[in-house]
Order: C-alpha cells, then structure tokens, then sequence
C-alpha cells in the first residue's frame, strides 16, 4: 500500500501548485481583463496529474503548458490572422495515468467540451493512445514528450500528428559519434559498460545502442538490463569497473540516475566518459548528486548562448517557480510557440493549422527558423555534458549551438 | 421457465437492445463511458461470480486482463482477430487452471495476498520476457476498431457473463457454492466437490475477464506492461462489486454503473481531488454498508416493516 500512500503525499504536494495554477486560470477567464471582449479560444489537455506518470508530467509538460497560456494571456491572447486577439481558456483534466482515462478525456474534449486545440498528454505510450483519437477529430497532434523511431510511420498513419523529441536511434547516434571521435584521440578504449532499465525508455535506447555501439567497432564488454525497482547499483557499478572499460552508460529513470550517481561516488568509480539517463539533465540533479557532476553527460542539453534560450529559462523560473529541465522542456514550449504562430497565421481552422505547422517557419526559443522535417523537429540536441555548472549541447567538435565536448571527465570530488 | 422469469427475459433483452443502438445516436464521449461502464459491469460481474459465493477476495483481476491485453498486442497482426479473441481465452483459461489447481486450497487472507502477488508476478514475467527475449517494450494494436465496435463486443460479453451467472445460481452448482460459501467444511462433509467447484468457478471468472482485457486492448493503439497491468482495475473491480452485493445477479451491475458514472464526474468537475474523494468514498462504503447496495435496500424495507 505504500503506492497509495506516496500517490496522497503527492496529491498533497500537488494541490499547492494546482492552487497557483487554479488562480492563473481565473485570472485569465475573467474577461474584464482584457481591453477587447473577445470570445476565447478553448484549449484542452488531459495530463497525469497523478499516479506514476505524474512526475514526468509534473517536471516536462504542464508547467510550460501554463507558462504558455499566462504568457499569451498577458500579452492580450492568441493573435488572429486579421490582428484582433483572443484570451485562451484552459479546460484541463487528469487522466490519472491511466490509458482508458486518456483516451476518454481526449474523446471528452473533442466531442463534449469541443475544445478548439488539444494539447497532448505525457509519454510515448499515452501520445500513442490518443493519436487515432486526435486524428480521427481532426485535431493537429504536437506531441511533445514522446520518444519514438517509429514518427516517419505514424506521420504516414496520422498526417496531423508532429513528433518533438526525436527517437531513440538518433540519442545513441550522436552520442556513438563522440565516442569515436574520443577513441580516435585516444582518450578511451574501445569497450563500453551499459546497463538499462527494464521499461520502455531504457529498452528502446538499448535495443538502438547495441548495434549503434558495435558497428561503430566498439566491443559491449558489460551488458545488464535492471528492474525497475532496483536501488542498490553497487554490484553493477563494481562489475562495470572490473570490465576494464572506459566508457560506462546506464540508460535509466530519474531514481536511478540519482542513485548511481551516488553509489559511484561512493565508489569512488569515475570512468572517462559518465553517461546516465533521463534525470541527469534535472536542474535539481547537481544537489542531488551531493556536488559537482562535472562531465556527466546525458541525453538533452542547451546552448548556453542562445538568448532565446536563456529568457525562457528565466521567466519559467519567475512563473512556475523552478528551472526547467534540460532536455524535454524547451522542445515542449518551442511546439506551443509553433502553435501560436500558426494560428496567428492561419486562425482557427484545425486542417489549415496542421498544414501550417507541416510547411512553415518559425521563430522559437530553439532559433528564429524552426521548421519541422516531415512532421518532426530534427533541429534538438542529442547528448548533454554538464560543463562549469550548466546542463550544455555538446558535440565532438563543437559546431553551432554545441560545445565541444570535454573528456575525460575529471575525477569526483 | 415461470411468468416472472420470462417477464425479467424480455425487459433484459430490450435494454440489451436499447444498449447496443445507443451509439447510433450518441456523441463519442458518451459511448467511451458506456464502453467503460461495460467493461467495469463485466469485470464486477465476473469477478462476483467466483469471488461472490465463495467469499476467496481475489485481487488477480488484472494479472487476467492484462494476459488477455498482451495476446492481442502480440498477436494482432500474425491471425485473424477472432482466432486472437479464441487464443486470449485459451491463455486466460489454461493460466486459471495452473493457478487455481495449485493455489485454491489457500485460504483467506493468504489467498488475497497470493491473488495480489500473482499480478506482480505476471507483470514481471511479461516485463522479464519482452527484456531479455523479444528486445521489445511496448507493442502496437493497430485494429481498425472505433469506440463503438469495442463497445459492441463487450456488451455481448456482458449479456454472456450475467447470463452465466444467472444459470449458474439456477443450478446444482449454485446450490453446492451456497454451501460452500457458508461453510466449506459442512459442505465437503455432505458430498460437495469442493475444490472442482471452486476451480470451475474461477477458470470461468477468469477466462471472461482475460476477454475483457483483449477486447479493450485496441482502443490504447499502444500496450505495455504498466499500462495493462495497472492495479487500479483489480481494486476498482473488488469495490464495484462489494458495492452492489458480491452475492447476487445484478449486484455488481447495480454497483459498476453508478460508481463509474461517479468516477467520471469526479474526473470533471474535481480533477485535482479525484484520489482524497475516491479514498473517503472507500471508506464511507465499507462503513456503512459493507454487505452492498441491494443488501442495504432489503435491511431498509425490514426495518420498515417491522
């Protein structure tokens, strides 16, 4: 029972920000707010507010979801092709991380609420779950944080979906890269220690990097996948140690991250390139790890010069009260800003939006031209080092928007 | 069959009718929640049906949707999908058999906490073989079914299981599970083959509520393991029938329909209080009326009349 018992801690803990999010959103339903009383443009989610998806959601999604609306809000709402503006209305449920409650809320805000837009839920397996739905009412389809190699499929299957976090081949393959270019200067050895969650994340990354790692000649000397509720990492890390290699990667969830970061402290077990999962790329991750996690590298990362960039994670730390995180967050609100602009361009019209959103440039926090390539936003950063206190981009050799990467990475302090 | 039998027949038999045109006329959403609702009639029914008479509190629902979910994810796109329903329910059927030979003579509270293990273990074998077998977690149910068709199936299902259970209760089964609820040694003693009944009872229970998890399972494109083996459905089962009266036909009819209907105008009106209001309601049932609905009724009419 102690599921039950953590799920009312964090109902609690929740029901204070739902009370900020629920006096935002009365502020911007009061219609004497605005100059012009313009009708609002209703839009829709269904979020896991609670159950097991709910942190994920929690730490990517619904914050930018209501710095969005109170941004555009603020500034007198969604603009519309002939100049007027239009407040929005947020109409938000929980689907209680249950697959039949998101299905049903989206088929509740589509043909009950008739919501003008919906926003997509969190994870892959809920976006799957409501794509026929929102294709089949015509909604354009953002979804946000969803990883999947399969988005050239689903785009052909549902041409009004939009993909923003890439697929797992192409997390492994920019990182593969970097590897090679590191074991041609001969600062690592050509074997690598991997462990992986046993759940969808860390299978799906694992079945890419396996061939990813060896067609690149690199030998897979420690190869273990863990269950889910695994919290002591000792006997793995020692025996990632004992395989003499110099690269160690653990595709992992935010506990386990944390916890490896932790027992390898203690272990004093610091290989030359540190590669951990999701979480790592937390603002919280440097405190929780005790210190300085310099080159610790994981999926994500931001270009520390992009001003865009920089004012976005500013105004969500005034609006929401805490950073964002450092891989999914930005691509979330970048799709908003596509989205806003799209309407500006085109209104209302859901099949004219989806066009758009398909042909169009934008100018997002990711860069003034964002366009999508066949319905998915290539332009993301694959692997992230922390370097001087930041989450950034890197790359081999550095380029536009990345930083070269720097290893090996110094010892734990 | 006696006038009132054929009279209960034929009222049956229209909202079957009434049920199955209704998505004709309504909106989407609406046949999503009647979809629900069936499913969850189903479920409480069968789940009643085992766990009803013989009072063993199952909590392995799930470790049978979930199997049934599963088969359709696998084998959707190897055979057509009523020879997937078929093999959905030879799994489920040959599953309840393993179990129930090797674990009825458990009794009580052991018996809750093994039914409660069997889901996580279920869940973990699926989750142990997609890692280290098959290399794939998460699987696609691309079947090209709408709201209504799932809701279509599962009313037949539905039919089928109040059906059963209704013939059951008519027969010498029936009257050996009386028996056997009230006390299994008395029962043995006068003849009853206990452990064949029980079994019996809960291979059928189980095999109707593998279907239900493979008849829902196109409707989330999508299926994993922490998606199908989500506990929520063996306690929300387990609470929508103790809330009806695990022990007669329509009890846990007359308990699915209104709580889910509640569920979902929870989940309007109070979405960030939906746990804190689900958790007082538990209470509030098990309080003040923990034999179920229909029971309360028949306390009530007696204490009128007396």
């Amino acid at each position: 029972m102690t599921y039950s018992f953590a799920e009312a801690v964090g109902t609690a803990r929740r029901l204070m920000t739902c009370a900020t999010a629920a006096a935002v959103l009365a502020t911007a339903g009061a219609p004497q707010l605005w100059a012009q009383d313009a009708a609002p443009v209703t839009i829709g989610y269904a979020i896991s507010k609670s159950g097991p998806n709910a942190g994920g959601a929690d730490m990517t999604v619904t914050p930018n979801y209501e710095l969005w609306v109170e941004e555009v809000n603020a500034a007198g709402g969604l603009r519309m092709p002939d100049g007027s503006q239009r407040p929005i209305e947020v109409i938000a449920y929980d689907d209680r991380s249950s697959a039949e409650e998101v299905v049903r809320a989206v088929e509740r805000l589509a043909t009950q609420d008739e919501v003008d837009f919906i926003l997509p839920p969190w994870g892959t397996g809920f976006n799957l779950a409501v794509a026929p739905l929102m294709a089949k009412f015509g909604y354009p389809h953002l979804a946000g944080a969803a990883v999947t190699d399969k988005a050239s499929d689903f785009v052909k299957r549902w041409d009004s979906s939009f993909w923003f976090m890439g697929g797992s081949v192409d997390y492994v393959a920019a990182f593969t890269e970097i590897l090679v270019a590191e074991r041609e200067a001969d600062r690592i050895n050509d074997k690598i220690a991997m462990i992986s969650v046993g759940d969808g994340f860390g299978i799906d990354l694992v079945k890419a990097a396996r061939p990813s790692f060896e067609a690149a000649g690199f030998d897979i000397s420690y190869d273990k996948t863990f269950p889910p509720e695994t919290s002591d990492f000792s006997t793995m890390l020692s025996e990632a140690s004992n395989s003499e290699a110099d690269t160690f990667v653990a595709f992992s969830y935010p506990p386990h991250t944390f916890a490896l970061t932790k027992q390898a402290k203690v272990a004093s077990y610091s290989p030359p390139v540190f590669y951990l999962g999701v979480g790592a790329g937390f603002p919280v991750y440097p405190g929780i790890a005790g210190g300085s996690v310099e080159g610790v590298m994981s999926l994500g990362g931001i270009d520390p010069d992009n001003a865009l960039n920089a004012a976005y994670r500013a105004k969500h730390e005034e609006v929401v009260g805490r950073a964002p995180d450092y891989w999914g967050s930005v691509l979330i609100y970048a799709s908003l800003q596509m989205l806003a602009q799209t309407i500006e361009r085109v209104g209302l019209d859901k099949e004219a939006v989806a066009q758009e959103l398909s042909t169009g440039t934008f100018s997002t926090v990711l860069g003034e031209e964002t366009r999508l390539e066949n319905n998915q936003l290539r332009a993301i950063n694959w692997v992230g080092q922390w370097q001087n206190g930041q989450f950034v981009a890197v790359s081999a050799e550095g380029g536009p928007g990345t930083k070269p990467v720097s290893l090996p990475k110094p010892a734990w302090e | 069959m006696t006038m009132k039998t054929s009279f209960a027949f034929a009222l049956a038999g229209l909202a079957l009718v009434v049920l199955a045109l209704a998505p004709l006329v309504l909106p989407d959403y609406w046949t999503g929640v009647l979809l629900g609702m069936t499913g969850y009639v189903t479920l409480a029914t069968a789940w009643a049906l085992f766990s009803g008479p013989t009072r063993y509190v199952s909590l392995a629902t799930v470790a049978f949707f979930g199997v049934g979910a599963y088969t359709v994810a696998v084998l959707n796109e190897v055979m057509p999908y009523p020879l997937v329903l078929l093999c959905a329910a030879g799994i489920g059927m040959t599953m309840a058999l393993l179990v129930g030979l090797s674990t009825l003579r458990l009794a009580g509270v052991y018996f809750v906490i093994f039914t409660f293990g069997l889901a996580e273990l279920v869940r973990q074998t699926v989750s142990w073989w997609e890692v280290n077998v098959t290399y794939t977690m998460g699987r696609y149910v691309f079947l090209p079914f709408e709201g209504r068709h799932i809701y279509w199936q599962l009313l037949v299902l539905a039919a089928v299981t109040l059906l059963i259970s209704w013939a059951i209760g008519r027969s010498r089964i029936g009257l050996a599970l009386k028996a056997l609820g009230d006390d299994e040694t008395v029962a043995a003693h006068a003849g009853v083959d206990v452990t064949r009944i029980k079994l019996l009872l809960f291979v059928i229970s189980a095999t109707i509520i593998t279907l239900v998890g493979a008849i829902q399972a196109p409707r989330w494109t999508y299926i994993e393991p922490s998606i199908v083996f989500n506990p929520t459905v063996s306690f929300m089962t387990l609470i929508m029938a103790l809330l009806g009266g695990a022990m007669r036909l329509w009890g846990p009819l007359v308990g699915a329909v209104p709580l889910f209907l509640l569920f979902e105008w929870l989940s309007v009106s109070f979405p960030d209080h939906f746990s804190i209001i689900l958790g007082l309601l538990f209470i509030l049932i098990v309080f003040v009326m923990p034999n179920g609905v229909l029971a309360k009724f028949d306390d009530l009419r007696k204490g009128n009349r007396a």
